[in-house]
């Protein structure tokens, strides 16, 4: 009998009070009596409408109905195939607009709870499940992959478990790109990530750390060292600022130091060196997934007062749902239909006070969204010590900059064609944020995908012509 | 990890180490950095590169012991390894099509400015090297600095050395005893670099700087390193290191790399503690 429940399975939690003052996980994931309820609300469509939502095509229904007869082995089994990371996107994709928007149990209630499915599936499994067998045969043949984030992972896994030979070169001293140094622990428990990462070496991944590709290497190098394709999932890890007065004070951050400050170097955990200022009172500017991040955990270094600054309504934040909830939960305080005109700073060059005027919603953008027209004179103050830029990053040029043949667009994407991934570059695919700027987890893993069933393709196709 | 081959005290305050990292070695040209990190625990950290060895695969860096990662650094010797190297960041220096050059070095600044002399030396440029300590027993690199350099001028605050003045003062004498110099370089504490810059300004020589802001990942990601040049916002560690110093805002710069000082005092003020500690326990 399927579970007729209108609402999901609630997700256990910590207070809000009593979280945001740690960085423990905020979910606190299913037990087996909730997953396997959950689990029942599925009714296993045939035409499994979920799937065509899922960008590296989970294969949905039939995971869940092992979570509902307690196969759990089975049900990691079958997400495996299609997602090396289902303990990561389990936590940080956003559902609700990918497999649970286009659920069947969501037209009249909430749809199936498949993303704290698959969460529970993955953590069952790194508890009880032992290792991972590699099962490529070796076809001697070497891939190179630029940046260890959640395309170059995903597309590394891929071919690995296709018989390649994979090397990984990393920039920053830790593999897993955004997952290590943007999403906060609370939100994605770094000891998950390195579980994932420890699994694709264990199928034979080479992951070098500390190499900045484009400078140590090029792409020319890397094919003389006799890799046969190469890979750039090098994310979009430029931070924007908004050039208005004041962005030079210090105090001012962009999201990017903020937060690779506290999540990658640790600087919440004493027995870290990594220096980072405290403040009483901050505001973050911007609506997405990565100023909830900031001010959440601003909040969680002791800050009094944390203000969200987006220029539009919170019907138009591009963040989750669920992360302005919580947010708003642990006290984070909303200034909506404003935008920052100028910072102040006092006589030693620190963030006094940010200035702000007020917006109202003119007619839509290019973007879709009306667009924010400024009120003329309702300039005002907010008291802070820090401002933390979010709004937004954009492909970061070294790779293309030493590429020869490597397009890339006005924005700074480079170019692929949308079904292969392949640059303008033989032998060169791309994938992930490099590629379509600042997006999803689960797109550029979608993205790694589809460029390694590509590469493969590519190898055998010369290959062949080779005999 | 990246094994240490080589280990020389320079002074009281300053090392040099060569470092195994082949990689870099290969690729590194004057006016480039790393960044080190020493342990788990440890800060990334900018450090320029003053030489390389392309045969034997090493990078040497030179640093003065002023906070607790330098310091931390310090306790290791040869044989013993660095836990991340990343590198050659930034861009190399544009040396090429000068004759007549200054090369001015300020302290442990004499570490970057010596491989830029030694460079513009080798393409057959006429190099004048001016360095600056604050007292005789400081001196470092005097050797190959003059080795580099067609004339060089070593001053200290003090007068330790027989030549008591700032670098600016025998930089001025040259420029008006006639040098005609077609590129000054300044490598050393912010406010030396802005006071040769303030005298070049008057003179109209173009002046070349090396800046070293705070910064973690050295790939334009942070934004940690971002400087005002010429009224526009560039990042020290992929637009730079070098800057055209009469369009840096040396105040902003000034302020800038003092973000963390009250906490990089704490930290240094207790690892020195706890060495003092294990050196009584030994």
């Amino acid at each position: 009998m399927p579970n007729m429940s209108k609402v999901k399975t609630p997700m256990p939690e910590q207070d809000p009070n009593v979280r945001n003052k740690n960085f423990e996980e905020v979910s606190l994931g299913y037990t087996e009596e909730m997953a396997a309820e959950e689990a029942k609300r599925c009714l296993n469509c045939k035409n499994k409408p979920c799937v065509s939502g899922c960008p590296v095509g989970v294969r949905i229904p039939e995971f869940i109905s092992c979570v509902a007869s307690g196969d759990m082995e089975n049900a990691y089994r079958i997400i495996k195939t299609t997602n090396s990371l289902p303990a990561v996107c389990g936590r940080v994709c956003p559902q609700e607009s990918q497999c649970e928007q286009k659920c069947v149990r969501g037209i009249k209630g909430e749809p199936v709870g498949i993303g704290r499915l698959e969460r529970y599936v993955a953590d069952w499994h790194m508890k009880h499940g032992g290792a991972e067998t590699f099962e490529g045969k070796p076809n001697g043949h070497k891939v190179a992959v630029i940046g260890a984030g959640p395309a170059g992972l995903t597309c590394a896994g891929d071919l690995a478990a296709l018989g390649y030979s994979v090397t990984v070169f990393e920039a920053l001293h830790t593999a897993g790109g955004v997952l290590m140094y943007g999403i906060p622990q609370f939100r994605l428990p770094k000891e998950i990530v390195q579980k994932e990462i420890d699994g694709l070496r264990d199928k034979g991944v080479d992951i070098q750390t500390d190499m900045v590709m484009g400078k140590v290497l090029s792409v020319d190098e890397l094919f003389e060292m006799g890799y046969e394709a190469v890979f750039i999932g090098t994310g979009a890890g430029l931070p924007s600022f908004m050039n208005i007065p004041g962005e030079e004070l210090v105090g001012t951050y962009s999201a990017n130091e903020f937060l690779t400050r506290v999540n990658l170097m640790k600087a919440y955990l004493d027995e870290y060196d990594t220096p980072i200022i405290r403040p009483k009172n901050v505001a973050v500017v911007g609506g997405g997934n990565v100023a909830m991040d900031a001010a959440r955990t601003a909040k969680r270094l002791g800050a009094e007062n944390v203000y969200i600054v987006y220029r539009r309504a919170e019907e138009q934040m591009p963040a989750r749902k669920e992360e302005i909830h919580h947010a708003k939960e642990e006290g984070i305080l909303f200034n909506l239909l404003r935008n920052p005109v100028a910072i102040h700073g006092d006589e030693n060059g620190r963030v006094r006070s940010i200035e702000c005027i007020e917006m109202e919603l003119g007619e839509p953008d290019a973007s879709g969204r009306r667009k924010p027209v400024p009120k003329e004179g309702s300039n005002f103050e907010i008291p802070v010590d820090c401002v933390v830029m979010a709004i937004g990053n954009s492909p970061n040029p070294l790779i293309r900059s030493t590429t020869e043949g490597l397009e890339a667009n006005r924005k700074g994407c480079i170019v692929v064609d949308e079904a292969t991934m392949a640059t303008t570059r033989e032998g060169v695919y791309a994938a992930g944020d490099a590629v379509s700027g600042a997006a999803t987890v689960i797109l550029a893993m979608g993205g790694g995908k589809e460029a390694a069933r590509s590469i493969d393709q590519y190898i055998r196709s010369k290959a062949d012509k080779a005999k | 990890m990246f094994t240490i081959v080589e280990k020389r005290i320079l002074n009281d305050s300053m090392t040099l180490m060569a470092v195994e990292a082949p990689y870099i070695a290969k690729k590194a040209k004057a006016g480039q950095f790393i960044i080190l990190r020493v342990n788990e625990f440890g800060e990334r950290i900018p450090l320029t590169v003053a030489d390389y060895d392309r045969e034997k695969g090493t990078i040497t860096i030179i640093y003065q012991k002023v906070g607790k990662t330098t310091l931390m650094l310090d306790q290791l010797n040869v044989g013993d390894a660095i836990l991340d190297f990343i590198g050659p960041l930034g861009k190399a220096t544009e040396l090429g099509g000068y004759k007549n050059v200054a090369v001015i070095g300020g302290g442990a600044g004499c570490a970057i400015a010596y491989p830029q002399a030694k460079a513009l030396h080798g393409m057959g440029a006429k190099v004048d090297m001016i360095a600056g300590f604050r007292n005789q027993d400081i001196i470092i690199l005097e050797d190959e600095m003059k080795a580099v350099s067609d004339h060089l001028i070593l001053t200290t605050d003090d007068g330790s050395n027989g030549n008591k003045g700032f670098v600016t003062d025998a930089l001025r004498k040259n420029i008006e005893d006639g040098a005609n110099y077609d590129l000054v370089i300044a490598i050393g504490p912010l406010v030396m670099m802005r006071a040769v810059c303030n005298l070049t300004k008057e003179y109209n020589i173009k002046t070349l700087i090396s800046m070293n802001p705070i910064m973690i990942d050295g790939t334009g990601m942070c934004g940690g390193c971002r400087l005002t040049v010429g009224g526009k916002t560039k990042f020290a560690c992929v637009d730079g290191p070098d800057f055209d110093g009469h369009e840096v805002d040396f105040d902003e710069a000034i302020k800038r790399s003092r973000t963390y000082s009250e906490s990089e005092k704490e930290a240094t003020r207790e690892y020195n503690c706890r060495l003092m500690e294990g050196a009584k326990n030994a």
